[in-house]
């Protein structure tokens, strides 16, 4: 589809919510807007545009440029109309001769500093001075030449007013000599992002825009190249690369962001079938027209010269790889694994789908394990990071998933921020809750890291609990002690909307001595008295929420940790209204979505248990086949079931489960010990090098479908240019599982929409067509709500009664020694993604080139240790090195790595320790030993060459 | 490394662990019913029977064995 979509229309200031209507007329036409609106903004509404330069509906007014000025009416002068808020009976006239003549002087001013190369400037026809040269029917520039900020040199001399191109960011071009100095870029860096980067020094004419100090460029300085300021500039002076040398857009493609679980709705910029730039839209309700650097700029890899477009098959892993057409290559893929069942039993293959395709490509994938291998040996990679949040909220609530929209931060009063680090992670989300803290709502964050929302700035004061990973049951409960103890809870709430008698039982629980916060402190070294402020802030607030991510799942006690947070939501009355409510922050674009779509190997679509009769008749109707009863097993099942020799083919498609999972060593061995595995990705990945097939995929720039967000938000993916690889992933599925019998025939993904809508009550309701005309919806949608549910438990939870749960603290069995004295947790960065697959294929590498460990400035020097050294880090599974970083944000006695290279190989370090209830990976404590080092160890070496070996490709004869 | 008979023991001695403080309900059916829930039958019948050769194990776990489903003998 190649829609053209008229960009939304700026209506000058952002909208205002108000109870109050005020009725004005503006240039004869009546209009009424809420109080508190602009002149500008309600002249906009009346469809009338206001000739403007500093304004735009992104930032708040700020009344500089003296263009948007109006007359009114009984008021003296011209007032700006972006900075005059509307009054009732107001008479509005935006043209005069006046009024013409005061703009015309402004622009003559503003041009008579401006270069005017307007032809060959990169803004050439999106340029906003332009058209407002244009509105006011400027004709002439009176004044002579003299001083300036754009001429390079001036009477022979270099002008000492000039400042050159700063190109210090890979992806825009800050161009001092074009810029007016509205302060759009500056505003937008701290209302929008909330990074305060930018500023305007100097007074005047000296007026400049500057990142940081003097001697600080773009890269250099705080700007974390979200892009917001590029989005708002009038001119060409902070523009995107990609303009610059291909030129403007021709038409649009609206999608959905591939990276983070926030989906944030974006508008492609196309020129023909190549991208042009990506930016986020303003009509985007995960978003709300914010973006950051991986959605907005790091696409580059979807062309990257690593990436495979041609299927490729080998008879053994230490083979070179053969390029094959398609039939070959499926043919081959198909009777592998029928072999591998008449060998060695129908139980003995199995799929991993992934967090990163579309809902209509996961359905399929699971749809071939169920129906075709006719076992149910399906997970997705949600079981390495958020499979405690379905059982733990499924127990509780009812459902297996967060309970509120991103719009509901606006409303919350404290936000309670546990094991997540969302200016990183869920940058967008972040930048959203940094505005409500600038407005005054509270913040508590549990984390063994000093995450950077601590340092918000304008903010209240920010409670952090340092605590000691892998504690996080034991502080959650002492903070639920505290609210008992002092009778902080809701007790309305609770007994309406709970079981009153259980949570009696569970105060019980909890007024034992050994979940006060003095107990607490000895384990979790965070100090009794926060533990206890943070208990009374978080009960005091009117509305509290929690956001959580992975610091809260990655633990072997990671379900209970979720229920321990639904019980505090529950006892304090923090669910059903906005601002409150449990909202875990995922990973992935579609781990919502994936978990949704039945990937889990003990649950069809919308979390139907395998046994249960009802849903798998639904099924067995719609599938025309007979299913199975029995739960198959989970990905560290399929690994250890493959080394005792009984599964032996795995088709994974778009994940990386060499560089993701823990305990490389233990995933390499159960891979090599298999007949047949199946890639499916863009590049030879890390799990490549032990595969017999590859199938190269698609991006997400090439396929339609949907993503689900972490907000239950149902988004569409339009396909912006032709699959290189020739097909969008959900077809090469279908042609594997035709091959194996199944005789599928879909021609698009809406009809797999349409069958995952018949048999799923959550999404009964969801067409294609209702989604272009919402834009999204959220889940559950269906005859009860037509147009999906933002907020849920409102009057009831899903499971009729709230149920609390017993939060007994049990240690991890990874726990610090004499030999392993420190604990390890990991966690991400801004500017790289997961295993870093597609970022490292980006100039983002310019920022986080290699991954390096941070430690505590004294377990540094007890190590002799200097910061940038090379160290090992050795675990009971594993060692590996890379270099370190000393810093006071992490707790002595606890080291922080990222995961995004596959040279450091973090995970040959974790454990096979895992979350009781799911099989979580427990990636967030490893007990370690750290020391010097002097380059790469064995395994590392090892693992190269390996790797470098199985990467060969055989030259095809055309070529 | 462990075997994989000595990771499943391990696997129902944590959920042992987890269930051992619910009120609601004995925690060797609990356990059961979680490995009912979401283990195939080959794991389920590798633990019971590493279980009867008489493996060290959690006494919620032996418990929780008479409960553990199995498919119907064909």
């Amino acid at each position: 589809m190649k829609d053209f979509i008229i960009p939304d229309r700026d209506m000058g200031t952002p909208p205002v919510k108000s109870d109050v209507t005020v009725n004005l007329t503006v240039d004869g036409i009546a209009v009424a807007v809420p109080a508190g609106t602009s002149v500008m903004r309600a002249a906009a509404v009346a469809g009338i545009s206001v000739p403007k330069l500093c304004a735009t509906d992104h930032v708040s007014a700020f009344g500089s440029c003296r263009l948007c000025v109006v007359a009114i009416e009984g008021m003296r002068g011209a007032p700006a109309s972006c900075t005059t808020p509307v009054a009732e009976g107001m008479v509005v006239h935006t043209q005069t001769e006046d009024i013409a003549r005061i703009r015309k002087g402004v622009m003559e001013l503003y041009i008579s500093d401006h270069p005017l190369d307007c032809l060959t400037c990169a803004a050439n026809g999106d340029c906003e001075l332009q058209d407002m040269a244009g509105a006011v029917g400027l004709r002439e520039v009176r004044f002579d030449p003299g001083a300036n900020h754009f001429m390079q040199r001036e009477a022979g001399a270099p002008n000492p007013e000039y400042r050159p191109k700063d190109q210090s960011n890979p992806y825009f071009t800050f161009d001092p000599a074009k810029c007016i100095v509205c302060s759009r870029c500056v505003r937008a860096c701290e209302e929008v992002q909330g990074t305060f980067a930018l500023t305007i020094e100097g007074r005047g004419f000296d007026s400049r825009v500057s990142a940081g100090m003097d001697s600080d460029n773009f890269l250099s300085s705080d700007c974390v190249s979200c892009g917001a300021c590029v989005q708002v500039c009038p001119t060409a002076t902070l523009i995107e690369n990609k303009v610059i040398d291909i030129g403007t857009p021709e038409h649009i493609v609206k999608t959905t962001c591939a990276y983070c679980g926030v989906g944030c709705s974006f508008d492609a910029h196309m020129r023909g079938e190549e991208v042009v730039r990506m930016v986020p839209s303003k009509d985007g309700k995960a978003n709300r027209g914010h973006s950051c650097v991986k959605g907005r700029f790091a696409w580059g890899y979807a062309t990257h010269q690593d990436r495979q477009t041609r299927p490729m098959i080998r008879e053994n892993i230490t083979d070179p790889w053969r390029v094959v057409g398609w039939d070959e290559a499926l043919d081959f893929a198909a009777s592998r694994l029928r072999a591998a069942q008449r060998d060695h039993g129908v139980d003995a293959i199995g799929v991993i789908t992934s967090s990163r395709c579309t809902n209509e490509e996961t359905y399929l994938v699971q749809k071939l394990t169920r129906a075709v291998f006719g076992n149910n040996n399906t997970d997705t990679c949600a079981r390495v990071c958020h499979s405690p949040t379905g059982y733990g909220l499924k127990t509780t609530f009812g459902t297996s998933a967060g309970t509120h929209d991103f719009d509901s931060v606006d409303d919350t009063d404290l936000a309670l921020i546990i094991g997540a680090n969302p200016t990183d992670g869920h940058p967008v989300f972040a930048s959203r809750l940094r505005k409500r803290l600038r407005q005054g709502a509270g913040l508590i964050v549990l984390d063994p890291r000093e995450i950077d929302l601590l340092k918000t700035p304008h903010m209240g004061q920010g409670l952090h609990l340092p605590l000691r990973p892998g504690t996080n049951v034991a502080v959650l409960t002492a903070i639920a002690h505290v609210i008992v103890a002092e009778k902080l809870y809701d007790e309305d709430f609770i007994r309406k909307r709970c079981d009153w008698d259980e949570f009696a039982a569970y105060s019980e629980f909890l007024l034992d001595p050994r979940h006060s916060p003095e107990e607490v402190e000895k384990l979790s070294r965070v100090p009794a008295d926060l533990i206890r402020q943070a208990a009374r802030a978080y009960a005091a607030a009117p509305r509290a929420s929690i956001y959580y991510g992975l610091g809260v799942t990655e633990h072997s006690q990671g379900s209970t940790t979720v229920m321990a947070i639904a019980n505090l939501a529950m006892m304090t009355g923090n669910i059903g209204v906005p601002g409150t409510g449990v909202n875990p922050l995922r990973g992935q674009n579609n781990v919502q979505g994936s978990c949704d779509m039945g990937s889990f190997p003990h649950e069809y679509p919308g979390y139907r248990h395998v046994s249960d009769p009802e849903a798998r008749a639904i099924y067995e109707r719609a599938w025309g086949v007979s299913l199975r009863e029995e739960p198959g097993l989970r990905i560290p099942n399929m690994f250890d079931e493959a080394l005792a020799g009984r599964f032996r083919g795995l088709y994974c498609q778009g994940e990386d489960i060499v560089q993701s999972d823990p305990d490389t060593k233990h995933v390499t061995s159960a891979l090599s010990a298999m007949d047949i595995v199946i890639v499916h990705d863009l590049f030879l990945n890390e799990t490549s090098n032990y595969a017999h097939v590859f199938l190269p995929g698609s991006s997400f720039l090439e396929k339609d479908g949907t993503f689900t967000n972490a907000e239950r938000r149902i988004n569409m993916v339009r396909r912006a240019m032709t699959p290189k690889n020739g097909y969008e992933d959900w077809q090469i599925t279908q042609m594997l599982a035709n091959r194996m019998g199944a005789g599928w025939d879909y021609t698009h993904p809406r009809e797999i929409m349409a069958e995952i809508a018949l048999t799923t009550p959550s999404f009964s309701g969801v067409t294609y067509d209702l989604l272009d005309r919402e834009g999204s919806v959220q889940w559950p949608c269906n005859e009860a709500a037509p147009l999906g549910t933002p907020v849920m438990h409102i009057d009831g939870f899903v499971r009729g009664k709230g149920r609390f749960i017993h939060t007994e603290y049990v240690a991890t069995e990874e726990r610090s020694g004499a030999r392993f004295p420190l604990l390890l947790t990991t966690g991400r960065i801004l500017s790289q993604y997961n295993v870093g697959a597609q970022t490292r294929r980006t100039d983002n590498t310019v920022w986080h080139p290699e991954d390096v460990l941070e430690i505590h400035p004294s377990d540094a020097e007890n190590r002799g240790i200097r910061d940038g050294d090379w160290v090992r880090v050795a675990s009971r599974s594993g060692e590996t090195t890379l270099r370190a970083t000393i810093t006071e944000r992490v707790a002595p006695g606890v080291v922080y790595t990222t995961f995004h290279h596959p040279a450091t190989q973090a995970n040959v370090v974790t454990t096979d320790n895992s979350d009781w209830a799911t099989n979580c990976p427990e990636f967030k404590v490893t007990a370690v030993q750290v020391s010097p080092s002097n380059g790469p160890s064995d395994w590392q070496e090892e693992y190269r060459s390996h790797s470098e070996l199985a990467r060969r490709i055989l030259p095809t004869a055309a070529e | 490394m462990s075997d994989n008979s000595d990771k499943l023991i391990r696997m129902a001695g944590q959920m042992a662990d987890f269930f051992r403080s619910q009120p609601d309900r004995p925690a060797p059916e609990a356990v059961a019913e979680h490995i009912n829930d979401s283990w195939t039958y080959r794991m389920r019948r590798d633990l019971i029977e590493r279980i009867e050769a008489g493996a060290e194990a959690d006494p919620i776990v032996r418990a929780a064995v008479a409960h553990i489903e199995l498919p119907p003998k064909a």
